[in-house]
């Protein structure tokens, strides 16, 4: 009995997220998105769906679910930050591209 | 000529010392012919840079014969005069669909609107045809237009708007609605006549050709995809249930009334819906870049009669 219990006990611990997101750690991710989405913006290179992973980051920071707003806030920067990335290489390589 | 220049600057360098202790020395010899060795690699290195500067710089005329002869090519059975009719001047399916759909043309509604609009007087008196040359008869193949006085491309729209400005209205939505009935009663009265657009002698003109051109080609949104990805060399080719329009003339239609709006557009709202198709956020509806591209394509397409207003799927 005192075996299954421990084995239970042991089971739902490691069911639990290796990593759970804080509040305060989900709201810097948030915030970096944003600032992020702000950069791609100014440089008229953001993307939709930078916008939409911005967007469920925000509801889910709203219904306190930590983990996933981290997690889309997250997807937000790392599309944010590839949109300014790929304007930036667009600068010169558009040129390939020319029907001469 | 870059060694012969050299030639004589490194006899010059080398004579200018002949009186000197060091002159028949070989250390001397030594360091002239390193001197021009350098000399010549840094002349080379700027006549390379020069000649790539004026490969990239634009010959607005030159890239609208090369961009036309692409489409004449690749279409060789196309009237030059059709292709302001988009995906129905190149697919015989959805032209038969298109001639039926024009027995009742789905604009006709917008244009009714557009003409009685356009001779409604403003509340000072005037009337949209006291902002336009010819009183805005036959002027829609004109536009868009390098306005010297702001340093920008104004788009017909913009000048629709900067008239009811100017005359104490307020503008008006530059996509739908009103403006683009406006627009398609202007269309009406340029229908057969091919696209005029001019750049005036003004860097500044030259530098929004440039950045229009700059825009079509270069590829954005999640999906990496730019203007020419799919209205160059993919034209008349299917993407899912649509047939890519052709670059040249694609405007030459607007504005439309677009079956998957079920309601009339002006090019900017195309434009507009174009960038959201690549995972683009859209810019505003009078962004300067939006400007500077049907700048560009318009001028791409002069001579491409105008057959606005139009229909599409």
């Amino acid at each position: 009995m005192i075996r299954a219990i421990i084995l239970a006990a042991g089971l739902a611990f490691l069911s639990q997220p290796a990593f759970a997101a804080t509040q305060a750690e989900a709201e810097a991710a948030l915030a970096a998105a944003q600032a992020a989405e702000s950069e791609a913006i100014a440089a008229k290179a953001a993307w939709t769906s930078t916008e939409t992973a911005l967007s469920n980051a925000r509801k889910a920071f709203a219904a306190a679910k930590w983990d996933e707003a981290k997690a889309a806030a997250d997807e937000a920067t790392a599309q944010a930050k590839l949109s300014v990335e790929q304007s930036n290489e667009q600068k010169t390589v558009w040129r390939n591209a020319v029907i001469r | 000529m870059v060694p012969r220049n050299l030639k004589s600057a490194f006899y010059l360098v080398g004579e200018a010392r002949p009186g000197s202790a060091a002159a028949p020395g070989r250390a001397w010899r030594h360091w002239c012919s390193r001197s021009a060795i350098a000399l010549n690699l840094v002349c080379t290195l700027l006549l390379v840079s020069a000649a790539a500067k004026a490969a990239d710089k634009s010959e607005p005329e030159t890239d609208r014969k090369a961009f036309q002869a692409f489409f004449f090519a690749k279409f060789p059975h196309v009237a030059k005069d059709d292709f302001g009719n988009g995906p129905y001047a190149v697919n015989e399916a959805m032209r038969k669909q298109w001639k039926e759909i024009m027995e009742f043309p789905p604009y006709e509604i917008a244009l009714d609107e557009g003409h009685a609009e356009w001779e409604k007087p403003f509340a000072n008196g005037k009337h949209y045809a006291d902002c336009f040359d010819n009183k805005g008869e036959g002027v829609r193949q004109t536009y868009p237009r390098f306005v010297a006085e702001t340093g920008q491309v104004e788009t017909l729209e913009g000048a629709i708007n900067r008239c009811r400005v100017e005359n104490g209205e307020k503008p008006l939505d530059p996509m739908t609605g009103t403006m683009a009935s406006l627009t398609a009663a202007m269309a009406e009265s340029s229908r057969g006549k091919p696209f005029a657009i001019t750049i005036p002698d003004d860097p500044r003109a030259l530098a929004a050709y440039e950045r229009g051109k700059e825009f079509f080609y270069s590829r954005k949104g999640q999906l990496g995809v730019s203007c020419a990805s799919c209205h160059m060399s993919p034209a008349g080719e299917r993407m899912r249930g649509d047939i890519l329009a052709p670059a040249l003339g694609i405007l030459a239609a607007m504005p439309i009334y677009r079956s998957d709006w079920g309601s009339m557009g002006t090019s900017i709202r195309r434009i507009s819906t174009c960038s959201s198709q690549t995972r683009a956020l859209p810019l505003k509806a009078d962004d300067e870049d939006y400007r500077n591209l049907e700048y560009f394509l318009s001028y791409m397409s002069n001579g491409i009669p105008i057959v606005g207003p139009g229909t599409r799927p």
